[in-house]
């Protein structure tokens, strides 16, 4: 039974007090708070231009290490700053252009133009956005904080082991593994908001092939980090555990390998630069069509390219290792797989020029951005082509030409898009357009400090000069090119700052931009100028994929509340969530409003990671009870929240339930995104039990394992207690609360035991995990699954006290559908970890 | 902080891919240049197009004629162009890099090289000759393939020598093995090419590549202690009993440590400390004595404490050691 939409809109019969009253109803329950409570803020609006901002300093903070950089290296021999210093100034530098720069920059924007776009009110889950944000800035200030205190992290962004586990590479170390772990999360947070945010909360009509590209984009790029991001995660386990208690997964002496982390940082590393470079494209997307002023020639081409570009850049990852002395077929192989990426990337830059074939330009600042950011580019993704041939790399890999390469990827593939976008969208954040003159100034600046800076780089490095030196022998021939880069360097960095003034400088006199000033296509250009906090007035149905172009009465009808949620006259938050693919309205779902809880949650939890840090193992255990009870708290008053009526008419003869449960609801799929980038973390570490065994001729090296009967038992336990959590689901299905009940404590009680008997083979097996990797590997395993089920066992507890209290009922059952679909994930990690190191020691053995 | 400048400017001679002096070099140089003039093409070709199109008085084309500019230009030629490279690459492999295991363990000439921080231990596996152990140098023949086989005793290292051929990993735990083969005599440098610690930029060799007699003749005295060990008994005196044989090794005499670099032949070395300082006595005397501004990070301790000519007479000793 799909809903069928109006043809025509019906008459308007409000007054326009009428309709005054509702703007204002909406405007009450939007608005963000004021005085110091602004701070609880939690609208994508407030948090997204929080959240860029944020990105933005680290970006000019990381740019500063980098002058300090080349003013050192602009003579031979020069002793401005000390090994020490600059060794720690370079991998800050690349750390957090990386983590706190090109990652959240994209999670930012993305959360100020995605709803915008989509004609949502807001993201689904706003406090979690917030969340993210606290994350980030306080993980941002505690990674960044160290240098003033001399012990920033010194072993470069990629943290090679051994030396980034050795003794040397000191407190820094730690501070990079503990402080960007806790800022990934934030990230994968992040990712789960914006995935169903694209999916699920999209205008009724916007099929999925109506979206714009931007939305396709946002959709890779966050599944690539759901993807990505777990290995390097767990990468960050083991090393941390070798960093804090001797585990030895990194050290050669006892069975591990360096080149396992080179493999987990890679496998996160490589699909990075696209996690980075793809949003930029994404901006690109949306604004050369607005400045050819026309539709986007080749909608499915680039929508593919990009699918394609996404799925390569995961096969890809060997290409950073081809010196470490892999067999030639592998080299082989990844060279082509690496080659091969540069055919989606082709076609997505020529969709732009064909687009502006077919169209005429306007010329503006976004669109000078944009030329020179594919000028730029170009040369980057040549280099590129050249480094990928395993034989070109012998010579380039570590050296300069490197360093030239990825810096004209990075700047031409991802910061002057930005800045394109910056100019571009600066309208709907700032009501204002920037500075043309500035714009314009600041561009040559930027594009001719920039070449002049990095294009010598290319020859640095095929003269020998390697990557991270602090300084380098005179008359080798390295001297000029060095000056050279350090001038040009200063150059880029006044451009920068000219674009920096452009932002910030008051312009409080200037009138209000045009409401939408470029003439553009899509929906985030509806917004009112100045803007109002509702995201949009009503919204709207979308039949095509430039609805502004397409119909030209839709502001109108927007403004004048005609489409759908026109009015709160409940006082809640509300938008509509629609189906994946064709977008048909399901649920009007509502929000969470502002709150200290994100603020209080982030906190507890960096303090956990921090204290980490310095080892103070109390603190943290209250830390981390802190951080415990907000999420819960989080969870227990703002989730699954049972409404005051079961639907709503949101306007035009549609009436929509407001509380749905299992794969309906937003929260569920919030489950099953979030657990699939757990179990990519979980299969990583699984990879490194049979990476190990592959380079072993015998890799339990004669230590005993766990035994068979203990890893059996703890999965019998597992899996009676995943098959007691769906006969609890079907007696609550059923309305039997007391059996609910009953099976919960079961449930929770094998969950304990399965738990306990992981932990027990083992450790009654006397394996000591500083001795050699094997048992080292194997209690990682099992402590992973024994940690998640302890998250099981909260949710349990969870489940029964919201049966007890009447949260948890027959109709409103989201908490138990949502525990069941964990316990899915759980079942598969608990059969994989108890086979694997029961069993699979004994398969080995009578195999050979 | 380093004030060493002057040191640095110790020459090690020539390092640059460009200007090759080694077959697989060779063949990565003209590699390289014939992927510099197609970049270049195509670059110009690709902002020709760009330029065309964002031309305000030209004609607005059609959309089926943009989308052939699509399939042509973003999907089709950049894949004929790629799969071309890729052969004309891939194939030079087998002949730069042979995938053989075997080889190590048959090779006429095999030199030994394990990274350190901030050095080079290295030992030639002459055929027919008692392994001859020295540091922070490679000499190897004109025109033969040597063989070398990389390991790391301490953090991943890279042995790189620009103008003979690319790099390889030394990574601890795994043993790694290159070949290369010089076609010009000369002195050439090899920096560490993978981020090893704080001294990461002063650790570089030498390569001395020299004339197959010249060659075999310098290994045979290599194999023999220094007649310079005889002499300047006071340095040889002042040498021993400051403990420096605890961890150098000087053939024909005591000292026989393991732990830094053998110097039983420094006083003909190219370069000092790993291809940073010149080798003169003044400049031995000025490593010994400030072995932590010279080198950050070095385990060597500095013997600022020791008498003036006490270190000169060391490095006078040494210096002889050819």
């Amino acid at each position: 039974m799909t809903y069928a939409y109006p043809e025509t809109l019906p008459p308007d019969t409000r007054t326009d007090a009428e309709r005054e009253a509702e703007a204002d109803g909406l405007r009450k329950v939007w608005e963000a708070p004021k005085g110091l409570r602004y701070w609880t803020a939690v609208n994508n609006t407030e948090v997204g231009v929080w959240y860029t901002a944020a990105a933005f300093i680290f970006m000019l903070f990381a740019g500063v290490l980098a002058l300090i950089v080349r003013t050192q290296l602009s003579v031979p021999g020069n002793d401005l700053v000390s090994a020490e210093f600059f060794n720690q100034a370079f991998t800050l530098h690349g750390t957090v252009m990386m983590f706190l720069f090109a990652v959240p920059i994209f999670e930012a924007v993305a959360i100020i133009i995605l709803p915008q776009m989509l004609g949502a009110r807001d993201l689904p889950f706003p406090r979690l956005s917030a969340f993210g944000f606290w994350c980030f800035i306080i993980g941002g200030v505690f990674v960044c904080g160290s240098i003033f205190f001399n012990a920033a992290p010194d072993a470069g962004w990629f943290m090679y082991p051994p030396l980034a586990t050795s003794e040397e590479a000191g407190i820094g170390a730690d501070i990079w593994l503990l402080g960007l772990s806790f800022i990934e999360v934030a990230s994968i947070a992040a990712a789960v908001e914006l995935i169903i945010g694209v999916l699920k909360c999209r205008p009724p009509g916007m099929h999925i092939n109506l979206m714009p590209l931007y939305a396709w984009y946002v959709l890779i790029v966050a599944g690539m980090i759901l993807f990505a991001f777990p290995p390097l995660i767990a990468g960050d386990i083991l090393f941390e555990l070798e960093r804090m208690f001797d585990w030895p997964f990194f050290d050669a002496a006892r069975g591990g390998d360096p080149l396992l982390w080179q493999h987990l940082f890679w496998i996160f590393g490589h699909p990075e630069v696209y996690i980075v470079f793809l949003p930029a494209i994404a901006l690109l997307a949306m604004i050369v069509p607005t400045f050819a002023q026309r539709p986007i020639v080749g909608y499915s081409w680039i929508v593919l390219a990009a699918v394609g570009t996404g799925f390569l850049s995961f096969g890809l990852w060997v290409h950073h290792m081809f010196t470490t002395g892999l067999p030639s077929i592998s080299l082989g192989f990844f060279s082509a797989a690496s080659e091969a990426v540069a055919i989606p990337t082709g076609v997505q830059i020529f969709v732009f020029i064909a687009t502006l074939l077919a169209g005429r330009i306007v010329f503006s600042v976004p669109m000078l951005f944009a030329a020179g950011a594919l000028a730029i580019f170009v040369i980057g993704g040549l280099t590129g082509v050249m480094v990928a041939l395993a034989p070109f790399d012998w010579q380039a890999h570590d050296s300069y030409f490197v360093v030239a390469h990825l810096h004209y990827v990075l700047i031409g593939g991802v910061l002057f898009p930005i800045v394109a976008g910056i100019y571009y969208f600066f309208p709907l954040v700032g009501n204002r357009r920037l500075s043309d003159r500035l714009g314009k100034v600041g561009f040559w600046l930027m594009f001719v400090g920039f070449n002049v800076g990095f294009f010598p780089m290319h020859f640095a490095g095929l003269r020998g000069m390697p990557r991270r030196v602090f300084t380098y022998p005179d008359e080798i021939g390295l001297n000029m090119l060095n000056l050279v880069s350090t001038i040009g360097a200063f150059i880029f960095a006044a451009g920068v700052l000219v674009i920096v003034w452009a932002v910030v400088r008051p312009k409080g006199r200037e009138p209000y931009a045009a409401r939408n000033p470029w003439n553009a296509g899509t929906l985030e250009w509806v917004a009112e100028m100045p803007g109002e906090s509702w995201g949009i007035r009503s919204i709207p149905i979308i039949k095509s994929r430039y609805p502004l172009w397409d119909d030209p009465n839709l502001i109108a009808d927007i403004d004048a509340g005609r489409y759908y949620l026109a009015d709160a006259s409940e006082g809640h938050r509300e938008t509509i969530v629609t189906s994946v693919l064709s977008a048909q309205p399901l649920q009007c779902l509502r929000v969470s409003g502002p709150s200290f809880v994100p603020m209080f949650s982030a906190a507890a939890l960096g303090a956990v990671f921090i204290f980490l840090t310095y080892h103070w193992w109390w603190p943290t255990l209250v830390a981390g009870v802190l951080a415990l009870v907000g999420i819960l708290y989080w969870l227990w008053t703002a989730t699954a929240v049972i409404p005051d009526k079961a639907q709503k008419d949101v306007g035009l003869g549609l009436t929509l339930p407001i509380y749905v449960s299992g794969p309906k609801s937003v929260g569920w799929w919030a489950m099953f995104i979030t657990m699939t980038g757990d179990g990519t973390a979980f299969g990583s570490l699984v990879f490194g039990y049979f990476f190990y065994w592959t380079i072993h001729d015998d890799f339990t090296a004669g230590v005993g394992g766990p035994g068979a009967a203990w890893p059996m038992a703890a999965l019998a336990f597992f899996l009676a207690a995943w098959i007691a959590m769906l006969v609890a689901r079907r007696a609550n299905a059923a309305g039997r609360p007391g059996a609910l009940r009953g099976l919960l404590v079961l449930s929770l009680t094998l969950t304990l035991a399965g738990s306990a008997a992981g932990l027990t083979g083992p450790w009654l097996h006397g394996m000591d995990p500083t001795t050699h990797v094997y048992p080292a590997i194997v209690w990682v395993l099992v402590i992973w699954t024994a940690c998640h089920g302890a998250v099981a066992v909260i949710m349990q507890g969870f489940c029964l006290a919201g049966s007890l209290s009447g949260r948890l009922t027959r109709q409103h059952d989201i908490d138990i559908h949502n525990v069941v679909l964990y316990w899915h994930f759980l079942a598969v990690t608990a059969l994989v970890t108890f086979l694997v190191v029961g069993l699979f020691p004994l398969a080995q053995r009578s195999g050979g | 902080m380093l004030t060493s400048s002057p040191f640095l400017a110790g020459c090690a001679g020539i390092q640059s891919a460009l200007d090759p002096a080694g077959v697989e070099a060779d063949a990565v140089a003209a590699l390289f240049w014939v992927m510099v003039a197609g970049a270049a093409v195509i670059w110009l070709a690709v902002m020709g197009v760009l330029y065309y199109a964002t031309r305000r008085d030209r004609v607005v084309h059609s959309e089926t004629f943009a989308g052939r500019v699509i399939l042509w230009a973003g999907a089709i030629l950049p894949t004929l162009i790629l799969t071309a490279l890729l052969a004309y690459g891939l194939s030079m492999m087998p002949r730069l890099r042979p995938w053989d295991a075997r080889a190590a363990e048959d090779a006429p000439l095999r030199i030994e090289v394990v990274g350190e921080q901030f050095w080079w231990r290295v030992t030639y596996h002459r055929d027919g000759m008692e392994p001859v152990v020295s540091a922070n140098e490679i000499r190897m023949p004109v025109g033969e393939r040597v063989t070398f086989t990389l390991r790391s005793a301490d953090v991943i290292h890279a042995f790189w020598i620009p103008s003979l051929g690319g790099k390889m990993d030394m990574i601890p735990g795994r043993e790694n093995t290159l070949t290369l083969e010089a076609t010009k005599a000369g002195i050439y440098r090899g920096p560490c090419a993978e981020f090893c610690g704080s001294s990461h930029a002063l650790m570089a060799l030498a390569a001395v590549v020299m004339e197959t007699g010249a060659f075999d003749e310098w290994l045979a005295r290599q194999a023999e202690p220094s007649p310079g060990v005889g002499e300047n008994e006071a340095g040889r005196a002042a040498f021993l009993a400051n403990g420096c044989g605890a961890c150098h090794a000087v053939a024909g005499t005591e000292a026989n440590g393991t732990i830094g670099p053998d110097l039983s032949h420094l006083g003909s070395r190219v370069t000092l400390g790993a291809g940073i300082v010149e080798n003169s006595k003044a400049g031995i005397g000025r490593f010994i004595a400030e072995t932590d501004h010279v080198k950050p990070g070095v385990r060597m301790p500095a013997y600022r404490a020791l008498p003036d000519e006490e270190i000169d007479a060391i490095a006078g000793w040494l210096k002889g050691l050819e």
